[in-house]
């Protein structure tokens, strides 16, 4: 018997985080750490008390929407490498709004998401334009907008935003996501209500791609240029539509970290990082909505648990780096785990 | 030794169903033997097991009367055995010479010796009367050409016992006279082929023996002195299949469909399809007879709005069509039966209910205020898949598993039951098996009968004499001469299709 391809979709992630964390423990062990010590104090960091577990969900929250900001383009055919760049200007977006309007929070809060999702979206329009109207890869052209944002935006700050400062004013509490709420329940760490919007976001893009008609085109011209054309579609609106949805997610990460976790822009010296790590919660998710859910809660997991690994066991934080990109690696050579588990298989049936 | 290949009562099972029941295939040396069956029944697997691509349940494979355990493609290759494949595995960008020792170069000095390589093929080349330019780059040269050099990579590997998976689906009439030359010569310096067919014509033209499957099962093995094509046919599908498509007499009305002086140029601006008219009539089938690459194809997408039109009028029922796009075209009254399934015909990774509402998703009942009426899409496909005799474990079943017959039919199902005013069948049988071919033809006919027009595109003379009421033949862009099929022969057309008769061709007929 052959194992269902469902059944192999949902398995490879799990392998490959196991075999992430075997290899890992591997090298802990080689490199004279006490591995036990080292994974309690990763849980301990992650989920050891209140305090720790609302920085996980903080972290979770930008981690879901990149995620389904790489999932969406990937779904439709596209790889939107320019998350990062969106989410940049999304965050810019997203406190300008919050620091240049004095408005009732009904309004001043949505505005400013609205904003980022806004920036977001133009910033992920110009590779989807490009790609349609004169095939430029996408890939190149949103590698060098992230650059430009970054750059752009740090100008903006240093500029417009501030005089000459490094960072910009805080936003009003009327823009904030904040909670006090949620703050007060998780011991003071900076959980915020960002983490209504990511799943509803997820829940968003599950019905634009699985129940809407327009999620129907989105796919087929993703999975077949030349039968969406054959078929009447117009293939030139759906890949610019597509990469436009895929930077409204992105600028919403962005919104997360403008408007909840920091609620200021800082001019940057490199990447967040958190439009990369979306790629990898895309790969490990499988691009399924559900999949980036429990992808964004591993990696945001472990990002946060790694600060205390070194407090509590003296084991280097960037060893879950190692981790995490050991987990992408047997994600990404998912071929090489299909073959042993139908090796496997073979055994199990003779 | 009386047979060069053995296979015994094999049996291949996949999940869900038996590929392959208790076969037994049995090879003389120097002789072609047919391996004959419908799609689907279990052909390819049959030679992917010998080939070592699966390992069968049960059963057992001789090779020159020794068992023999093919466990991958390499061991089938160190036994002398080659395959020919349908979908050629060719580097387009590689010359004749490098996709042949591709795996298996010639080296001197850790380099490869191109030089002693071209020496090498052409000789293999002549002496099987395979001609082919060894410097010519796979991209620049004809399917017929290609297929030469996938037949050369088996020898140039020592292959004696060749495997022909369906080698003339994808060849013109001339190339494939050149094949069956071909494999004459073949058997002449001693080698066997295996040929994988549905043709009944070519098992009857060039095989000696032929082996008969039918979903799965062994039915049989004749030779071919002592049979003939009612018989096969009749065992291949396990009925009676009537040859000449039976129809009435068509009785044509006003025009559907007119084109008046159509130029369409190509990416090199070259008029491919060169002031081209041409009218079909509501109520009759007008065949476009042709060499592949006259111009058939670019026709067939500018009527369908797939391709810009530089000069000329496209009119269906008297409204003019030829700047509208695709789906306009489709909203109008267009079905269209591509020529390439896969590219163009269907989505393979979605759902046989979703190719089925590939044009219609975004209309009711299938789309209510931009949500999708899932239940309306999977119901349709259930009809269509009753209605069209579509083979498919269910409607959530991907386009990819289907056989390519049954992805046919679904195509058909969806293009018919859209019930258009003109109906485009491109190739519409390329590949089937008779009992397909004769389900289509069917369905063609009965489109006409309903007073629809119909435009049947092939480069099967067969399909063009027996389904047509009337013949255009194209050459270079132009309709070059109108025929009745009743009034013609083959041979005549051939030379028309050619270009080198040319009959004056009467206006109002045209």
């Amino acid at each position: 018997m052959e194992m269902s391809n469902r059944m192999q979709n949902i398995l490879i992630p799990i392998i490959a985080v196991l075999l992430g964390i075997i290899v890992g423990t591997i090298l802990m062990i080689v490199t004279g750490y006490d591995a036990i010590a080292g994974f309690i104090a990763l849980w301990n960091g992650a989920f050891g008390d209140v305090y720790f577990f609302g920085e996980t969900v903080r972290q979770i929250i930008p981690y879901i929407l990149a995620g389904l900001a790489v999932a969406f383009a990937f779904k439709t055919g596209l790889f939107n490498i320019g998350v990062e760049g969106q989410l940049i200007v999304g965050w810019l977006a997203a406190v300008w709004v919050g620091v240049a309007f004095e408005l009732p929070k009904i309004i001043h809060l949505p505005l400013a998401v609205l904003a980022a999702a806004l920036a977001g979206a133009i910033w992920a329009f110009i590779p989807g334009f490009l790609k349609a109207q004169y095939r430029v890869h996408e890939v190149i052209v949103t590698i060098m907008l992230n650059y430009t944002a970054l750059h752009i935006t740090n100008y903006i700050i240093r500029t417009k935003l501030s005089e000459g400062s490094d960072s910009s004013d805080p936003i009003a509490e009327t823009a904030s996501l904040r909670s006090p709420l949620l703050e007060s329940l998780t011991d003071y760490s900076r959980m915020h209500w960002g983490i209504v919007i990511a799943i509803i976001a997820v829940i968003i893009m599950w019905f634009i791609l699985e129940k809407t008609t327009r999620g129907f085109e989105l796919k087929a011209v993703g999975l077949n240029q030349h039968a969406s054309n054959y078929a009447g579609m117009n293939v030139k609106k759906n890949i610019i539509l597509s990469m436009v949805i895929s930077g409204v997610f992105a600028g919403l990460a962005g919104a997360m970290e403008g408007l909840g976790t920091f609620g200021y822009a800082a001019v940057k010296s490199g990447f967040t990082g958190v439009g990369f790590d979306g790629i990898a919660v895309a790969l490990l998710g499988a691009n399924s909505p559900i999949g980036i859910v429990l992808a964004a809660i591993l990696f945001g997991s472990l990002k946060v648990g790694a600060l205390n690994m070194p407090l509590e066991a003296g084991v280097p934080n960037e060893l879950v780096d190692i981790i995490i990109a050991l987990i992408v690696f047997f994600v990404a050579s998912s071929y090489m785990i299909r073959l042993l588990i139908r090796k496997i298989n073979k055994k199990g049936v003779k | 030794m009386e047979y060069v290949i053995e296979m015994l009562n094999i049996r291949k099972e996949f999940p869900g169903i038996v590929a392959n029941n208790n076969i037994t295939l049995q090879v003389k040396p120097g002789e072609i033997h047919a391996l004959l069956g419908e799609n689907g029944a279990g052909k390819s697997t049959l030679m992917n097991v010998l080939f070592g691509l699966y390992q069968p349940e049960k059963g057992e494979i001789k090779v020159r009367g020794n068992i023999e355990k093919i466990t991958n493609p390499n061991v089938a290759n160190e036994l002398g055995i080659g395959m020919v494949h349908q979908h050629f595995m060719l580097v387009d960008k590689f010359t004749v010479t490098e996709n042949i020792i591709l795996g298996k170069e010639i080296t001197s000095k850790g380099k490869i010796d191109l030089k002693e390589a071209e020496k090498v093929v052409s000789e293999i080349s002549k002496k099987y009367g395979l001609s082919v330019d060894p410097k010519a780059k796979i991209a620049d040269i004809s399917v017929g050409m290609q297929q030469r050099v996938e037949i050369l990579k088996t020898l140039y590997r020592g292959a004696d016992i060749l495997i022909f998976d369906e080698p003339t689906a994808v060849l013109t009439p001339q190339e494939i006279a050149e094949l069956i030359q071909i494999m004459g010569k073949l058997i002449k310096e001693g080698k066997s082929i295996i040929l994988i067919t549905h043709k009944l014509k070519e098992i009857m033209e060039v095989c000696d023996r032929v082996t008969v499957i039918r979903k799965g099962e062994g039915i049989g093995t004749l030779n071919v002195s002592e049979t003939n094509p009612d018989e096969l046919a009749s065992l291949m599908v396990g009925r009676e299949v009537t040859f000449k498509t039976e129809k009435t007499e068509a009785k044509p009305k006003e025009a559907s469909l007119e084109i008046q002086s159509l130029t369409v140029k190509d990416s090199r601006n070259i008029a491919v399809v060169d002031n081209l008219n041409l009218t079909v009539r509501k109520g009759e089938i007008v065949g476009i007879a042709g060499v592949d690459g006259n111009g058939q194809t670019e026709l067939v997408e500018a009527i369908a709005g797939l391709r810009k039109v530089d000069k000329g009028s496209i009119l269906l029922n008297n409204k003019e069509i030829t700047k509208l796009n695709t789906r306009k075209v489709t909203e109008s009254g267009i079905g269209h039966i591509p020529q390439d399934r896969h590219k163009h015909g269907l989505v393979l990774d979605f759902t046989i209910g979703e190719n089925m509402v590939l044009q219609t998703y975004y209309q009711q009942p299938y789309s209510k205020t931009g949500l999708m009426n899932k239940k309306a899409i999977y119901d349709q496909a259930n009809r269509l898949i009753e209605e069209y005799d579509v083979r498919t474990p269910s409607e959530y079943t991907p386009a990819r598993a289907l056989s390519g017959g049954n992805q046919q039919k679904a195509i058909i199902g969806r293009e018919v039951d859209r019930n258009p005013d003109l109906l485009i069948a491109s190739q519409p049988t390329r590949g089937l098996d008779v009992g397909a071919i004769e389900f289509i033809h069917r369905k063609l006919i009965d489109q006409r009968d309903q007073g629809k027009a119909v435009l049947l595109v092939s480069f099967e003379m067969d399909e063009i004499m027996n389904v047509s009421d009337r013949i255009a033949v194209i050459f270079e862009g132009k309709i070059i001469a109108m025929v009745d099929p009743k009034e013609t022969t083959e041979q005549e057309l051939g030379l028309l299709m050619a270009g080198s008769t040319k009959k004056k061709v009467g206006d109002g007929n045209v």
